[in-house]
């Protein structure tokens, strides 16, 4: 579904991503860990195109993405779910979603906002209040949930346990599992290495905007360098 | 009493206008945080392409649609040359770009044009109608009407529509509006567009009352934005509202007190807003949880 060949990536005369090569097949979820500062975010912000790539190619269903601007991508099927989260806060919860499906404008919208109210009550209780006031975990559903009324084939998602309490964290996880279900394939990038392993079907390590490892996410959480490195144990 | 009365129209008439400009400020303020001081430049070329248009043959209708077109383009080209190319720099950056191009569109009318004051007939004549033992120019009653029009379009637009909703979100947050697929160079191609042309029709509606010449733009630019300001930046509401205010303060300063400080009015509006409320009378305070 996705295929990325020597993507470099560079702020100013600064290259953070050194030439990166990734897959991620239909229906999987694969994740992508690594620590703070090792280009994760530059490499979903390169896929969503809100960075330019400087050198390599994004096929996405047979497409190369690499020089098509940001704004047309979710209409070829990928939508991102920002880092820290990128909602509209100055308007209402609904206005967001509403937002969200911007490209449609059919029943089915109704139906996907239905789903995600479904998904996340939280926001149905919320609908009409200023997206701003949300807590940070149900800013997070908000920026999932916004995402999907796009009705993505490949959801990117970055860093969504970031800032949220543990008991938080397994719900974001729970529902990210549940995409499967809708025939969602999900990049899932994660400083959170276990909690992302332990529900991706494979996974990449980067370091210094470099894949260093990659395998079944099984095998990567028993790998002794990971667990020593990103596990803590 | 009757004194009160025509101060209230004259008040009215002119702040309309200003409520025009100030909604121009809105759409484009509401689509990128910036404020654009070139808008007062638009509402003098609505006028004075009028005015050549007219004077070359056009019919007065024709010759207003001609304004407001070319007043659109002309928006539409300051964003792709001036803004665009700029985007990226801090808005502070960019407000001063629009006082540049203010500047340029000036010189330029200057040269184009010429410096003499220039007015064409008004819509239905100049027949002052008596009410109260008081007298409206019919004109006054175009410019009334012509701003709340823009206001209640502009508000239907921002409220009910998901392309006016898109442009609130270019503006909350660039990268997300991209994310969810708007194309947001678009959205500021729209909002000049929109804001130059409602500029034009501001001075296409006031011309046979206040007359123009091509230096007229920089006051109405201070105080559409002062009126802005009063009624709370980024608020359609709040640019009616502070537009009328506005002008029948002024209208009542040169009425009572002397008309020598009237234009005084918008630096002190200005200068009480920030002091006591910078969130203008519409305006929320924002507030964001990190």
């Amino acid at each position: 579904m996705l295929t990325v060949e020597g993507l470099r990536s560079r702020y100013g005369r600064i290259e953070v991503l050194h030439g990166l090569d990734l897959e991620v097949r239909s229906g999987e979820i694969v994740t992508v860990v690594g620590a703070n500062g090792a280009g994760k975010t530059t490499l979903l912000r390169c896929l969503s195109g809100t960075q330019p790539a400087s050198e390599g190619s994004i096929v996405f269903r047979g497409e190369n993405l690499a020089r098509v601007p940001a704004h047309r991508r979710l209409a070829r099927g990928l939508a991102q779910s920002p880092e820290g989260r990128q909602i509209f806060t100055n308007l209402s919860v609904e206005e967001n979603l509403r937002l969200g499906a911007f490209l449609y404008s059919d029943e089915r919208v109704d139906r996907d906002m239905a789903d995600a109210f479904a998904m996340f009550p939280i926001l149905k209780e919320k609908r009409n209040l200023a997206a701003g006031g949300l807590s940070g975990g149900q800013q997070q559903m908000l920026a999932i949930a916004r995402a999907l009324m796009g009705r993505p084939h490949c959801l990117l998602l970055d860093e969504p346990s970031m800032g949220l309490a543990p008991l938080l964290v397994a719900q974001i996880f729970e529902v990210v599992q549940s995409l499967r279900a809708r025939d969602v394939t999900v990049l899932l990038v994660e400083q959170n290495a276990f909690g992302a392993l332990k529900i991706a079907d494979r996974g990449y390590v980067m370091e210094t905007g470099q894949i260093t490892m990659t395998g079944p996410a099984a095998e990567l959480i028993a790998d002794p360098r990971i667990r020593e490195a990103y596990l803590g144990v | 009493m009757d004194a009160l009365l025509q101060f209230v129209f004259s008040g009215l008439t002119v702040g309309a206008v200003y409520a025009l400009v100030a909604l121009g400020f809105t759409i484009i303020y509401n689509a990128s945080d910036v404020v654009n001081f070139a808008q007062g430049e638009f509402v003098m070329l609505g006028g004075m392409i009028t005015v050549f248009t007219f004077e070359a043959g056009l019919p007065l209708p024709l010759a207003a649609l001609a304004a407001i077109l070319l007043t659109a383009a002309l928006g539409v080209a300051l964003n792709k040359l001036a803004i665009e190319p700029a985007r990226g720099a801090p808005v502070v950056s960019l407000i001063i770009i629009t006082i540049g191009a203010s500047i340029l569109i000036r010189g330029a009318s200057q040269l184009i044009f010429d410096k003499q004051l220039h007015r064409f007939p008004a819509f239905s004549g100049d027949d002052p109608i008596r009410v109260l033992g008081a007298t409206i120019l019919p004109q006054s009653l175009w410019v009334i009407v012509g701003a709340v029009a823009v206001f209640v379009a502009l508000w239907l637009f921002f409220t009910r529509t998901l392309t006016g909703r898109a442009v609130l979100a270019t503006a909350n947050n660039r990268t997300a509006a991209q994310l969810v697929g708007i194309n947001t160079a678009w959205v500021m191609t729209l909002s000049f567009g929109l804001s130059a042309a409602i500029g034009a029709l501001a001075g296409v509606l006031v011309t046979p009352i206040t007359l123009v010449s091509y230096d007229v733009g920089v006051a109405l630019a201070l105080k559409g934005f002062a009126a802005a300001m009063l009624g709370g930046m980024g608020n359609p509401k709040g640019a009616l509202v502070g537009g009328l205010l506005l002008g029948l303060l002024e209208a009542m300063t040169a009425g009572y007190l002397s008309s020598q400080y009237k234009d005084a009015v918008a630096f002190l509006v200005i200068l009480g807003v920030l002091f006591v409320m910078p969130q203008g009378i519409f305006g929320h305070k924002s507030t964001e949880r990190v």
